[in-house]
């Protein structure tokens, strides 16, 4: 069977978000017209939401679509984690090692990368913003942190 | 003249060492972003948000961001000139003539032409919004709940007109948005909405976050598809000063391309786009030989400009005086507002004089130091645009992350960037426009509450919308917008217009 892959994914995406929403929504106080609760637009909202996830999905079955292209999955595998690990170190490392090891794990998303300019541009980067940002506009970051056995 | 005592105000506000200091900087810092190839005048501004939230004065937080978005724009003007990679569609346009003047040894010229078609067309516009904006401050006063709901309907479904592809997807993108923005705590009941349980997220999900995700992250993956060597036409920019016959050429379309900018950018929905299409357009029409276009003409290259930049500022006319953004960067703009704890709308030039004309004045002053700062820095510019796509995105994520993070120091919303990057780039994949769904993530919580306090005042009565006269009026502009669009005839021109956008 044919379907356009591009536009079944997408209403998916609309409906599966539409779903969550929608679902919430039927869990508190929906309220009158006159005095809407917490649910009431948010509802409304969601079943538009599925309506129009639903006349995008119907139409792509049996349908030939343009193909969705290739995926950068290694820049997603590098690109996307590196703010999650700067959250995830930056408490317990502190902001030198977090932004270091953020900005090399970012580094690594593109295949022209070689190591040791990963190294460099991360310990430059490190250094600029730690003055930048620390000491030029005073955020208060702790530069290294208790997991390093620092106070 | 109340309309002089009120520039001179502005002009006294913006024009403090420190405020000028503010300008200088987001220029310089707008323009050294924008001017990197893939990454357009939006996505420039969400990543330099964060930024402006250090300065604590809230006016001189929102100059700086005033210069950001000219040298944001600029800077996308010139990636278009130089390597024929407009960041965002309005500067699609220019990309056409500016591109191939380039390459006919030319750019110099073309970017002085812009820059000076920019400066004339900022100047006129910023005249007129000091004009117009006074005005229509008193017209948003006598709006209502129910009015100010509608207004936001037209907004949005405007918004869907000028985007680019499916119409569906484009309210899809718009309804999304809406509902991203209701997460968080609804203000009636104090109780929590779709935060996953998360107490983080009780204060509604970051709009940094979201709009550097959506926006920034994105098209730094959609880069990432294929990394294959960006060739600079130039390498060296001489020339920068027109010729006399360059003038002579040049004067009519930028006063064309001020007046139609002017007028369209008041539209919401992202006028500039449209002006700048409609002015190339005129001026190709217009031409004693129409052939030249595509060529190099260099009306091609100062008609879009002007209309481009006269557009953007007059969109600030909406924002200023109803609170209503007219595209995504008015959007990042009213955001800024909000987390500087300024509510946008008709009350902010009584209550905040010197804000509201500060910022008009220095909307001014942002283009005078674009001129200033631009033309002898523009070899500094095509030097940056040599530079490996590789080197940059590492830098551009680390100042992100920093900058979400201490905008309000939660660490949650470093995972919010993260999420909001995938799903922005997998329905930008997709084939679905980012802009619409930011425009709803700004409106959600302001439509909502205006449609419960209007519920409110009518005792339930959906009728009150359209037996308000101004209510009324603009539901009905919405539906024939919304018409328009669906027309068999005018989607297919639509198709056409973006078709030859890309």
């Amino acid at each position: 069977m044919v379907i356009d892959r591009a536009n079944a994914l997408c209403g998916a995406i609309f409906i599966a978000f539409g779903a969550y929403f929608g679902l919430n929504s039927l869990g508190m106080e929906l309220g009158t017209p006159f005095r809407m609760g917490p649910g009431f637009f948010p509802l409304f909202l969601a079943a538009i939401l599925i309506v129009l996830g639903l006349a995008i999905a119907i139409p792509a079955i049996r349908v030939e679509g343009e193909p969705i292209g290739s995926l950068p999955l290694r820049g997603m595998v590098f690109i996307l984690p590196s703010p999650v690990l700067f959250a995830l170190t930056l408490k317990g490392l502190g902001f030198v090692p977090s932004i270091f090891l953020a900005t090399l794990l970012a580094s690594f998303a593109s295949t022209k990368m070689r190591i040791p300019t990963a190294l460099i541009l991360a310990a430059l980067m490190t250094a600029f913003t730690t003055a930048v940002f620390v000491y030029g506009l005073g955020l208060p970051f702790r530069l290294f942190g208790p997991w390093l056995g620092q106070r | 003249m109340e309309l002089f005592d009120n520039l001179s105000l502005g002009f006294a506000t913006a024009s403090t060492l420190a405020n000028l200091g503010f300008c200088f900087i987001g220029v310089l810092l707008g323009t050294l972003i924008g001017v990197l190839p893939g990454i357009g005048p939006t996505a420039t501004i969400a990543m330099l948000l964060p930024i402006t939230f250090q300065i604590g004065d809230p006016t001189s937080a929102l100059i700086m961001l005033a210069g950001i978005y000219y040298g944001a724009q600029y800077g996308g003007s010139t990636t278009a000139i130089l390597i024929n990679l407009p960041g965002e569609s309005s500067s699609a346009v220019t990309a056409i003539d500016g591109y191939q003047m380039a390459r006919k040894g030319r750019a110099g010229a073309a970017l002085a032409t812009a820059a000076i078609g920019s400066f004339v067309a900022g100047t006129v516009s910023t005249f007129l919004v000091a004009l117009l904006a006074p005005p229509l401050t008193g017209i948003a006063l006598q709006f209502g709940a129910a009015e100010y709901f509608s207004l936001m309907v037209l907004g949005l479904i405007s918004s869907i007109a000028l985007a680019s592809g499916s119409i569906v997807k484009a309210l899809a993108m718009v309804v999304l948005g809406l509902l991203l923005g209701l997460v968080g705590t609804d203000i009636y009941s104090g109780t929590p909405r779709f935060n996953l349980g998360i107490r983080e997220y009780s204060d509604g999900l970051n709009f940094v976050a979201v709009a550097v995700g959506v926006f920034g992250i994105a098209e730094i993956l959609r880069n990432l598809e294929d990394e294959h060597e960006r060739s600079v036409a130039v390498k060296k920019v001489s020339s920068l000063w027109p010729t006399r016959e360059d003038w002579r050429r040049m004067a009519a379309p930028i006063v064309r391309g001020t007046f139609i900018g002017s007028a369209l950018g008041v539209l919401p929905g992202g006028g500039a786009i449209l002006a700048a299409f409609a002015s190339y357009t005129v001026e190709k029409r217009i031409s004693r030989n129409p052939g030249e276009f595509g060529k190099g003409a260099i009306e091609g290259v100062a008609g879009p400009e002007s209309a481009n930049n006269a557009g953007a500022q007059t969109s600030f006319i909406p924002l200023l005086t109803l609170g209503i953004p007219a595209n995504p960067v008015m959007a990042l703009m009213i955001g800024a507002m909000i987390i500087q704890g300024i509510v946008p709308g008709p009350n902010v030039a009584t209550e905040q004089p010197a804000l509201f004309w500060g910022i008009i004045a220095s909307m001014w002053i942002g283009n005078v130091m674009l001129v200033v700062l631009n033309l002898p820095l523009v070899g500094l510019w095509v030097k940056l645009l040599t530079v490996p796509y590789y080197m940059l995105f590492p830098i551009i994520i680390a100042f992100c992350s920093i900058g979400i993070y201490s905008v309000n120091s939660n660490i949650f919303d470093l995972y919010s960037v993260a999420f909001f990057g995938f799903v922005g780039y997998v329905l930008v994949k997709l084939r679905c426009e980012p802009a619409p769904l930011l425009l709803g993530f700004v409106l959600g919580p302001l439509l909502e509450e205006n449609l419960r306090r209007a519920m409110i005042l009518s005792r339930g009565d959906f009728s009150t919308f359209v037996t308000r006269p101004i209510s009324a009026t603009l539901l009905v502009l919405t539906a024939a917008v919304l018409a328009v669009v669906l027309l068999p005839s005018v989607r297919k021109k639509r198709e056409e217009v973006f078709v030859e956008d890309e």
